[in-house]
């Protein structure tokens, strides 16, 4: 039988070899269709099972092309029916899912004996695994409804197997593959058409967990896959709940879920009563009470999908902040409302007395109810759990419900209030920023604010960070409130100085969010007397411009306020606003010699008239082909300057003016230096004059450079132009040097790579060219057969005067475009410390800085550090550094470590700069002699 | 009938001096040995000649198991163990046999030292006592002894505190000892699988109180004590060594840490130390966040708290403030100088340490002192709760309290929801109330009835409560019965019964189910076959070969998916059963048809008699 066998292989593969001889081997697994025969071979000389398992385990290691996978299919096979060993068959029929997976191969042809193979199988393992490659044939073919119907019949017949494994897979199958439209079309509704529901349905009362979890998972998956699961299936799912083992808990959890997404509105029956109530209610509150299953990960499920149950009426939502409180039979008010009544009675400190909390009505005791089946108390229960995943989980679906809700947002308050001191800083961050997105539904208590202040002193930058972005965008309803952020936030500045940025910020935003507020405080705050001339304040204390851009921020929109100002107040006010021009803004002040209100009415204006400004200057420039050289120098100029001017007074605009005003640039570089009067004079002798020429062209390249990655939001018909300016550059500097240069022998392998460049912008941005008309390169194409051929001086000639005829291409503005920007807070420049440091040892230097508009800045963004020596460093921070506390703004908090063994230079400067270019001075930093 | 039979002997309707007898399938298991607060006389002690007049305990009792360290649930150990005299196991977790002597002897040296009292347990009784002890670890289960069996699960509560499930065959009873199902700053929640067992005997401390959110008392805590450090005034808590000091001490602690403050914490020398050491050690039983993080850094290494310094006390600070009020006369200045907060022993200001503090801070209204437990009638404790601010001292000396006096309770009990959803988890077949009181246990009983539909008892002392329990009795089957049995039925239905033919053979007290033919085989027994027969008369004149083709011929169309044959003596069966016609003499008018089949065919022969009563169809001829 092996004989013949391996007759019939040297004839399918025409290779004569001797298997006995090494070297023969060898041979055959060089060639390509050998593999299955290489395979064959190992398999017949292997004399034991556990031998056939590794040849088969080596094979499966290497790739299969998809030509030769049949062959392969079929050797495999018929080892299989050889094999009495179950582990070989086993990995047998692995493999055959593996290779049914090929990119390229059409698995229906091995359908057939795989489901023959199926039938006289008598191993439950070597049964689930061929249900398993049969799964992975089905998912092939998804478009084959003959052989998915197949398919799901052998499942099944396999469903009534005595092993849960042949079971799960069998579910698995139906999962995947059961029928979808069995309810739309009728047309498939003959014997072969099951309803998979009904089937899979039937196994959720299975014996063994792994097999009802198995089911429920399909259910999931027909789901998924877009069936429109009936809504039978709810009753049995919360049977379910009550499963003994948690991943079927788990399973079900989700089912119940899916099922109240989809019939929201039906009416369900609650057990021992008349009432109805929604399918959505309910299974929320079904959902409510796994959060106090036993198992966590139950209740992390469960508090997870409560937040998406948006439809979830608000009587049922409010219930789950609700715990009726009780002690000794009689009812006591729980802390939080206690807190409220305190507030309102006027007075402000709790818990004085012993008894403060005494209990005060007698309780029913019938009325009571221990296990409310509905919603009470999931969340105030989910807050409190053991573990942290529970929590944070249950934060985040407080957030999702808030977001959906007000009234409910303004009843979670407190608890996330609560949130706010757990043990876990996550919980504490995430709790925080749950606060901040809904922030816009709420006003903040007194005493609430209270207890988020007192977090300010938290010594994680974070969650301090993430405290002043939340105190940014509060409402906080009285000016005690304010005063008190105030004085915390003071507080926070003494304790962190390093905090400064983020706490003006902060200050910016709640002065000019609560005007009228912060009126009455300003005397108080300024400490001006009404009669007497107080001490002009210390201009540089941090704590004392604090208050002024609160003040300043809040006089913005109250114009009575400024007449409050003592003298030095407006000077300090000049002051500011031109040394903190981001915090401060323009305010108009009576009486002064407006600062700024020369400019201020100007910078004002409607976005749409500076938005017309900047089409209109740019279509101006488009005329540039019809004017002289002179003017259009002239003209490209001027509408530069005016586009800089733009960008700095309209930050929103900043990004597109400077990004045309680059491109102007770059075309004016390239103008002027088509200009230069080498060009006239045909000897290579003007050595020194070309380097304006050359100067253009290496400027350009860097501009373009910085077009094409300084800016986010560039498309691809931008990144086509700026190519193409980069080209010209590569032209210019082509010429240039073909100019200045004797010799022949440099300029071939110039003209050779521009010629490469040329293809390569050909190919890359094939599709763009029909929008290049007319342009240098349309026109370098056009001669490319030409200039294949010809000789550098002929190409150098061609490509001059092809720049001077090449017409100006325009630049379609992209929708969003910002300049990608990096400030470093620290190290801050010019640091009076100098950092000292032994040689050969290591100091951590912080860094901090904040990034604006760069994309993937995990990746891109990197740390250079120079040493006086010129000796320079990069540096890759952790992608951990790197925080993201709004749409488009990266923070990079990192240490580096500096080090250096003996140089010796002289003490001197040492640059730091961050990755992007974005030069930054850094500390001195002598050396310290330590050699 | 076998039966479970509870009896406590302390903690039936009251709180403290735990013990509860259990008696399950022919074992006799003690659970917890606690002394009781409120007696100086023999009512502290459980009664344990209940158990037997004379003789030793340890006939008596199989197994001694302590749930956790607080002398209310192990304070008689010594006193049971040597003086009664019990030389059993003793079981109880790690922790608990760690510090569970210093506790003893900590009791030992109040009674004996303090208050002279004579025959009490000394100090190598406590040792001899803690050498019984067998320690075991969360889930382990423990074999007693052939048949009982133990497990702990965790409870929270303390450290080390444990439920117990005592088990037997198939009956089990759960003992929670105390627990708490919300988690705290040092500990988790109680946990338990759903292991349904037949009595789950829980404490009811909280009945009747369903509690707040821990987070509010922790803030309000937090802010409290924070707020009075920032004035420069000291912080007094008087707290026990052991459990919630422990839990203050991590709040504290995590709280300076996050905030970032310089503000010294001292706590008492002493016990408290000690116990500190080994909260240390076992890690495993604390929290989620302590165990995560005790790689980095062990959470009870405090780095904020240090221990109480005497010289520190002496020593002034650079605030010196001489005290305001009259009390203090002998107030060391450094005490009242700088901020500061202290945890001193004992809890209910009663004594020690923390009474001396309290005396000398007492006078200073920028001072605090903050009450985190419940307090006994009649202590300092309990007077400055009650908002007296003249307190009278030994010797005449009148203590005017300027200091603001705070109440916190930190409880480690569940409340009335916490046992509900434990009764919820394990899903047992009755439930006994102990550790609480009898008006609070009485709410809670009828609520567990109501609305878990268990049964619910609550014993008084001695008083003792009996459970009739149906254990399964498990049976083998052999394999191929069952194959065969299977083989006729359609699928195995889970949670069915299905009907099965077989033999119960019961031999040297176990059982198997075998079929009939192997029973009788091994019992060497020869089958007997046992046939009923039955006479149907016939209305019909024809000769009887006739009547019987046509019986055979009806039976045939009727019975289509039965085997009947028509034999050539005249005979018809169907299957086994045996069909014959006969004709009587006297009339021959009508044929008597004998029907026989064995009793394995019942079910058929009694249709086919039925069904021929009937009489034939009449012939078409």
């Amino acid at each position: 039988m092996a004989a013949h066998l391996k007759k019939r292989v040297y004839e399918e593969f025409t290779k004569v070899v001797q298997p006995q001889e090494e070297i023969a081997t060898k041979k055959l697994r060089l060639t390509k269709p050998s593999k299955s025969a290489a395979l064959h071979i190992d398999l017949c000389k292997a004399t034991s099972p556990a031998d056939a398992l590794q040849y088969l385990l080596q094979f499966a290691r290497k790739p299969v092309e998809a030509e030769s996978v049949e062959g392969v299919v079929r050797i495999l096979l018929e080892h299989y029916y050889k094999e009495n060993d179950p582990s070989v068959r086993l990995k047998i029929a692995s493999l055959l899912g593996l290779l049914s997976k090929t990119a390229g191969f059409s698995p229906d042809c091995i359908m057939d004996d795989a489901i023959n193979i199926l039938q006289n199988e008598k191993s439950h393992q070597v049964l689930a695994q061929l249900l398993d490659t049969l799964l992975a044939i089905g998912t092939k073919l998804p478009e084959n409804q003959a052989i998915q119907m197949r398919l799901v019949d052998v499942a099944c017949k396999h469903l009534t197997d005595t092993s849960h494994g042949v079971r799960n897979k069998c579910l698995q199958l139906l999962g995947n593959l059961g029928s979808l439209e069995k309810s739309v079309t009728k047309d498939a509704e003959g014997l072969a058409a099951r309803d998979v529901q009904k089937i899979i349905g039937d196994y959720f009362s299975d014996q063994d967990p792994r097999v009802r979890t198995a089911a429920i998972k399909a259910m999931l998956q027909l789901h998924e896959r877009g069936l429109k699961l009936h809504q039978t299936i709810y009753n049995q799912a919360c049977k379910l709940l009550s499963d003994d083992y948690e991943q079927v808990r788990s399973a079900a959890v989700q089912l119940i879920w899916v099922v109240s997404q989809l019939y929201p509105e039906s009416i369900v029956p609650i057990p021992s009563s008349n009432e109805e109530i929604r399918l959505v209610d309910d299974a929320f509150g079904k959902i409510c009470h796994m959060v106090s299953d036993g198992s966590w990960v139950v209740r992390v499920q469960a508090a997870k999908l409560l937040g998406s149950m948006e439809q979830v009426s608000s009587h049922f939502l409010e219930q789950t902040l609700d715990k009726k409180l009780m002690s000794d039979l009689r009812r006591k008010r729980t802390a939080h409302e206690r807190a409220k009544e305190l507030y309102s009675s006027g007075e402000f400190s709790s818990g004085r007395k012993w008894g403060d909390d005494a209990p005060k009505e007698e309780v029913d005791t019938g009325a009571v109810n221990l296990i409310e089946s509905g919603a009470c108390g999931a969340f105030v229960h989910g807050l409190e759990d053991e573990m942290y995943e529970v929590r944070i989980a249950a934060v985040e679906a407080l957030c999702m419900l808030a977001q959906s809700s007000p009234s409910f947002a303004e009843k979670c308050l407190d608890f996330l209030v609560d949130m706010f001191n757990d043990e876990i800083e996550e919980v504490r961050l995430q709790s925080i920023h749950t606060m901040r997105k809904i922030s816009n539904n709420i006003t903040l208590r007194e005493d609430q604010l209270d207890t988020v202040l007192a977090v300010l002193e938290d010594s994680s930058r974070d969650i301090r960070e993430a405290l002043h972005e939340l105190l940014c965008c509060t409402n906080v309803s009285t000016k005690e409130g304010i005063h008190l952020a105030l004085v915390e936030l003071l507080k926070n500045l003494t304790k962190y100085p390093t905090d400064r940025d983020s706490i003006w910020k902060c200050l910016k935003f709640l002065g000019s969010r609560h005007p009228t507020l912060v009126l009455p405080l300003v005397p108080e705050l300024l400490s001006t007397h009404p009669f007497f001339d107080t001490a002009e304040p210390d201009m540089d204390d941090p704590a004392y411009i604090a208050v002024l851009v609160l003040i300043f921020n809040a006089a913005k929109t109250c114009p009575t306020m400024p007449a409050l100002f003592s003298d030095h107040t407006f000077r300090h006010y000049a002051y500011l606003r031109d040394s903190l021009s981001h915090l401060v803004p323009a305010l108009r002040l009576p009486g002064r010699k407006l600062v700024s209100s020369a400019v201020s009415p100007s910078i004002i204006p409607q976005e749409d008239p500076s938005q017309q400004f900047l089409q209109q200057s740019l279509e101006r420039v488009y005329s540039l082909q019809h004017l002289d050289p002179q003017g259009a120098q002239e003209l490209l100029e001027f509408t530069i300057r005016d586009l800089q001017r733009l960008g700095e007074l309209q930050s929103e605009l900043a990004g597109v003016a400077d990004f045309s005003a680059t491109y102007l640039r770059c075309q004016l570089l390239l103008i002027k230096a088509l200009q230069e009067k080498l060009w006239n004079v045909a000897a290579p002798l003007y050595l020194k004059q070309s380097d304006l020429a050359s100067a253009a062209a290496k400027q350009i390249m860097e501009e373009t450079y910085k077009m094409e990655f300084m800016y986010s939001g560039v498309e691809n018909k931008q990144v086509v132009i700026i190519h193409h300016m980069r080209l010209q550059a590569k032209a210019l500097q082509l010429i240039v040097t073909a100019r200045t240069t004797r010799g022949l022998d440099p300029l071939f392998g110039m003209c050779e790579k521009f010629l490469q460049e040329v293809d390569f912008f050909q190919r890359y941005f094939i599709a763009d060219l029909p929008h290049l008309q007319d342009s240098f390169v349309d026109k370098l194409l056009d001669l490319m057969p030409r200039l294949m051929t010809s000789k550098p001086a002929e190409v150098v000639k061609i490509l001059q005067t092809m720049l001077r005829q090449s017409a100006f291409l325009h630049l379609p503005l992209p929708e969003q475009i910002h300049k990608a920007s990096a400030t470093i807070i620290e190290p801050a420049g010019e640091s009076d410390n100098p950092l000292r440091f032994t040689s050969g040892l290591v100091v951590a230097l912080d860094v901090d800085a904040t990034l604006e508009h760069v994309q993937d800045p995990q990746n891109t963004v990197k740390v250079q550090v120079l040493y006086p020596d010129g000796q320079a460093q990069m540096i890759h921070p952790k992608p951990a550094d790197f925080r993201n506390p709004g749409p488009g703004r990266h923070r990079l908090i990192t240490q580096v470590y500096l080090s250096h063994t003996a140089w010796t230079g002289m003490p001197g400067g040492s640059e730091a700069a961050a990755g992007l270019q974005l030069q930054c001075s850094h500390s001195k930093m002598p050396l310290d002699g330590g050699w | 009938m076998p039966e479970i039979r509870v009896t406590p002997l302390g903690a039936g309707q009251d709180v403290g001096r735990s013990c509860i007898l259990v008696s399950i399938a022919g074992k006799n298991v003690m659970l917890d040995c606690g002394m009781h607060m409120g007696f100086n006389d023999d009512r502290r002690f459980p009664d344990f000649s209940y158990i037997t007049q004379n003789g030793r305990l340890t006939d008596f009792l199989d197994c001694v198991i302590i749930s956790h360290f607080h002398l209310d649930h192990c304070g008689a150990l010594p006193y049971f163990s040597e003086m009664v005299g019990y030389d059993g196991p003793i079981y109880m977790t790690h922790p608990t046999q760690a510090i569970c002597p210093i506790l003893l002897e900590d009791y030992r040296k109040i009674a004996v030292d303090k208050k002279g009292e004579a025959n009490f347990f000394t100090s190598q009784m406590i040792k001899d006592c803690m050498k019984k002890v067998v320690a075991v670890h969360l889930h382990q289960t423990v074999q007693v002894d052939d048949e009982l069996e133990i497990k702990a699960y965790y409870a929270g509560h303390v450290l080390g505190a444990a439920m117990f499930q005592i088990k037997v065959g198939s009956e089990s009873v759960v003992y929670t000892g105390d627990y708490n199902m919300t988690p705290d700053r040092h500990l988790g929640a109680a946990w338990i699988d759903k292991c349904r067992p037949n009595l789950l005997i829980t404490e009811s401390t909280y009945a009747t109180t369903i509690r707040d959110s821990k987070r509010c008392r922790e803030r309000d805590f937090l802010k409290k004590v924070h707020e009075t450090v920032e004035r420069g005034g000291k912080v007094l808590i008087p707290v026990f060594a052991l459990g919630r000091a422990q839990e203050l001490c991590i709040l504290l602690e995590t709280f300076w840490e996050r905030m970032n403050l310089k503000v010294p914490i001292y706590f008492s020398t002493g016990l408290t130390e000690k116990a500190n050491h080994y909260y240390k050690l076992f890690i495993p039983w604390t929290n989620q966040k302590i165990r995560k993080t005790f790689v980095q850094r062990n959470m009870f290494e405090f780095k904020h708290i240090k221990a109480f310094d005497r010289a520190f006390a002496d020593n002034p600070g650079p605030m010196v403030r001489p005290a305001a009020g009259p009390a203090s006369t002998s107030t060391p200045v450094g005490l009242l100088s700088s901020a500061g907060v202290v945890f001193a022993t004992p809890g209910m200001l009663h004594a020690g340490q923390s009474l001396q503090i309290f005396r000398k801070w007492a006078g200073n209204e920028k001072n605090m002192v903050i009450m985190p437990g419940y307090c006994v009638q009649g202590t300092v404790g309990h007077k400055i709760l009650s908002g007296q601010r003249k307190l009278e001292m030994e010797g005449r000396q009148v203590l005017e309290v300027k200091m603001q006096v705070e109440y916190m309770s930190f409880s480690a009990h569940a409340d009335a929801k916490g046992i509900m959803q434990l009764v919820g988890q394990a899903e047992p077949e009755s439930v006994l109330l102990v550790h609480g009181e009898a008006k609070k246990m009485e709410f809670l009983k009828q609520k567990i009835e109501q609305e878990l539909r268990v049964n619910c008892y609550m014993p008084a002392n001695g008083e003792t409560v009996t459970l009739p329990t149906s254990p399964s009795i498990p049976v083998g089957i052999s394999l191929g019965l069952l194959k065969r049995e299977m083989a006729q039925g359609l699928l195995p239905e889970a949670k069915k019964p299905r009907l099965l033919h077989g033999t119960l053979i019961m031999k040297d007290s176990n059982f198997r189910l075998v079929s009939s033919e192997q029973a009788l085989k091994e019992l060497g027994l020869a089958e007997h076959q046992l046939r009923f027969t039955c006479r149907v008369h016939l209305h019909d004149t024809r000769k009887e070969q006739e009547t019987a083709l046509r019986v055979y011929s009806h039976l045939k169309s009727v019975l289509k998916d039965h085997c009947v044959q028509h034999l050539p003596d005249g005979s018809v069966t169907v299957e086994s059963v045996l069909l014959q016609a006969a004709a009587p003499s006297e009339d021959p008018g009508t044929k008597v048809l004998l029907v026989s089949w064995t009793y394995q065919d019942e079910e058929l022969g009694s249709f086919l008699t039925s069904l021929l009563k009937k009489g034939l169809p009449q012939a078409p001829s």
